[in-house]
């Protein structure tokens, strides 16, 4: 007769401890959190690298609409200047159109048909690391083309990428603290997993068991533990993530481009239910090692 | 093998439970530990069994001073001693199997041959057909054959036993005994509580004799 297969079960029976039932649960919402704010403060990577580059590469450079001067001369002026200066790398007239559309989502295409004066725009890139003096260039095309002036984006993308890496560091705080939530918890439920059990840790120490081999069940009972709560919140991040960014789709896009995760980014979240594993082990072993020295 | 000298025992700052107990136990000796309730003998088992350190004097096993070894040392000592508590001290979520097992696990024995041995043990103390059953479904009984049991699996050299044949008919007491005998021969030094006057009369090993936490060794001969 073939006997039915004995689940395993470990001397303290930590299988069974109710005092520790809402870990996998707490665990889980603590994966959900720090998944949310370590994919935010990535998915920002990229916006605040569009802001940089604008910081460093980008000018405008705008001629203010003159009664009875014509702008597509003005224009051509002022393209003709910018080329010659050392560092700039490309000039591009923005055709009237280009400008129209920029505006017409505030004024409406009615107002533009009408004879609006519009001002001229002339994007610039500049080379890479081009050391360029925004002042020079500004007052050499005002005495050319007066009305001329370029618009520097530096001192207000400057302090977006500073916001943007402000918002970084707090999701990245976000996630240490989180984590320390976490490591709170499983000391909580290890210790009171331990005060449970004190007769059979005596006995086991008795019998001869090491301190390791005691908190080597903790360990693997915690692991457990965190895993199956990591899976459940990373899980349900990843399908809240993969919600947002299918929903916000083209959203966004103008002001905050570049705001969505990349592949290696996905990859982090599987990586959060072992690293919060990890982090249970660790802290349960502490905790159980550092208790058992009372006992002798 | 163990030696003690001078020792005494207080809990606390109450009195002394153990006074100058001096005494030494030789590879392969069998002492019987007699004595009135609150003489001592539980807390000098527990000394023995090291759950407990001595308030004064020097204890020594194995050639190690127990006093001052540190806490990292006890468990290769305790590994060394075979523990028959009074009330069994069984893990009631295990099998009869898995509680006799524990010692062999806890020093990292291979698992078949764990195996094999327990259940070559259970079979001899008569629990053959018990070998899953938990200590709640047991009798009083087959529980203490099962601490017997645990308490020998790993062959130690010093095996401490507290009333080990209380709660078992003659026939069985007398089997246990034996199985105590022989491992005493195999080399396993023993102390045995005990407050069968048979037994004493029976097996005529030196009796150590507390009362009221002073040791004296009678020689017990016929």
């Amino acid at each position: 007769m073939s006997r039915p297969r004995k689940k395993a079960v470990s001397d303290l029976q930590l299988e069974v401890d109710k005092s520790a039932r809402f870990l996998p649960w707490a665990l889980a919402v603590m994966v959900f959190l720090a998944a949310l704010a370590l994919s935010g403060a990535l998915a920002l990577d990229g916006t605040i690298e569009g802001w940089r580059r604008g910081v460093s590469s980008k000018l405008t450079v705008q001629i203010a609409d003159r009664p009875g001067q014509p702008m597509q001369p003005r224009l051509q002026a002022a393209a003709e200047i910018l080329r010659g200066v050392p560092g700039i790398a490309e000039v591009q007239i923005v055709e009237r159109s280009a400008v129209e559309a920029l505006l017409q989502p505030w004024l409406g295409s009615a107002a533009l048909q009408s004879d609006l004066p519009l001002p001229g725009m002339i994007d610039v890139t500049l080379q890479d690391n081009a050391a360029l003096s925004v002042d020079a260039v500004n007052a050499q095309l005002q005495t050319a083309v007066p009305g001329a002036r370029i618009d520097d984006p530096k001192p207000w993308l400057d302090r977006l990428v500073q916001l943007g890496r402000l918002l970084q560091s707090l999701g990245g705080s976000i996630v240490l603290l989180v984590g320390m939530a976490a490591a709170a918890m499983v000391i909580f439920a290890t210790r009171a997993g331990l005060s449970a059990r004190r007769d059979t840790i005596e006995l086991l120490h008795l019998i001869g068991a090491e301190d390791g081999y005691i908190a080597r069940q903790f360990q693997r009972h915690v692991a457990a533990q965190a895993l199956r709560g990591g899976i459940l919140g990373a899980g349900l991040a990843a399908a809240l993530l993969i919600g947002i960014q299918l929903l916000a789709g083209g959203i966004g896009t103008g002001l905050l481009p570049g705001l969505q995760l990349l592949w290696w980014h996905w990859l982090l979240l599987p990586l959060l239910p072992l690293a919060a594993a990890g982090l249970a082990i660790v802290t349960a072993r502490w905790t159980v090692l550092g208790e058992l020295r009372a006992m002798l | 093998m163990v030696r003690f000298q001078n020792v005494g025992m207080r809990y606390g700052p109450g009195p002394e439970v153990l006074r100058d107990v001096s005494f030494e136990l030789g590879t392969g000796s069998f002492h019987f530990l007699a004595g009135p309730s609150g003489a001592g003998k539980t807390s000098l088992l527990k000394l023995l069994y090291l759950a407990l350190r001595p308030s004064r004097g020097l204890i020594s096993m194995f050639g190690q001073d127990v006093s001052t070894a540190s806490r990292a040392a006890l468990p290769m000592l305790r590994r060394r001693i075979g523990v028959v508590f009074q009330d069994f001290r069984l893990l009631d979520h295990l099998s009869a199997l898995d509680n006799v097992a524990l010692p062999l696990r806890i020093a990292g024995a291979d698992e078949k041959r764990t195996r094999e041995h327990v259940v070559e043990l259970l079979t001899w103390v008569g629990l053959g057909d018990r070998l899953e059953a938990r200590p709640a479904t047991l009798s009083g009984g087959e529980k203490q054959r099962v601490a017997i049991a645990r308490a020998v699996i790993a062959r130690p050299s010093l095996l401490l036993a507290d009333e080990p044949t209380g709660n078992v008919d003659p026939e069985m007491a007398q089997r246990l005994m034996y199985l105590f005998v022989e491992l005493n021969k195999l080399g396993t030094a023993v102390v045995l509580a005990t407050h069968d006057t048979h037994l004493l009369e029976q097996f005529r090993f030196p009796v150590m004799r507390l009362r009221a936490g002073t040791l004296s060794i009678d020689r017990n001969a016929a």
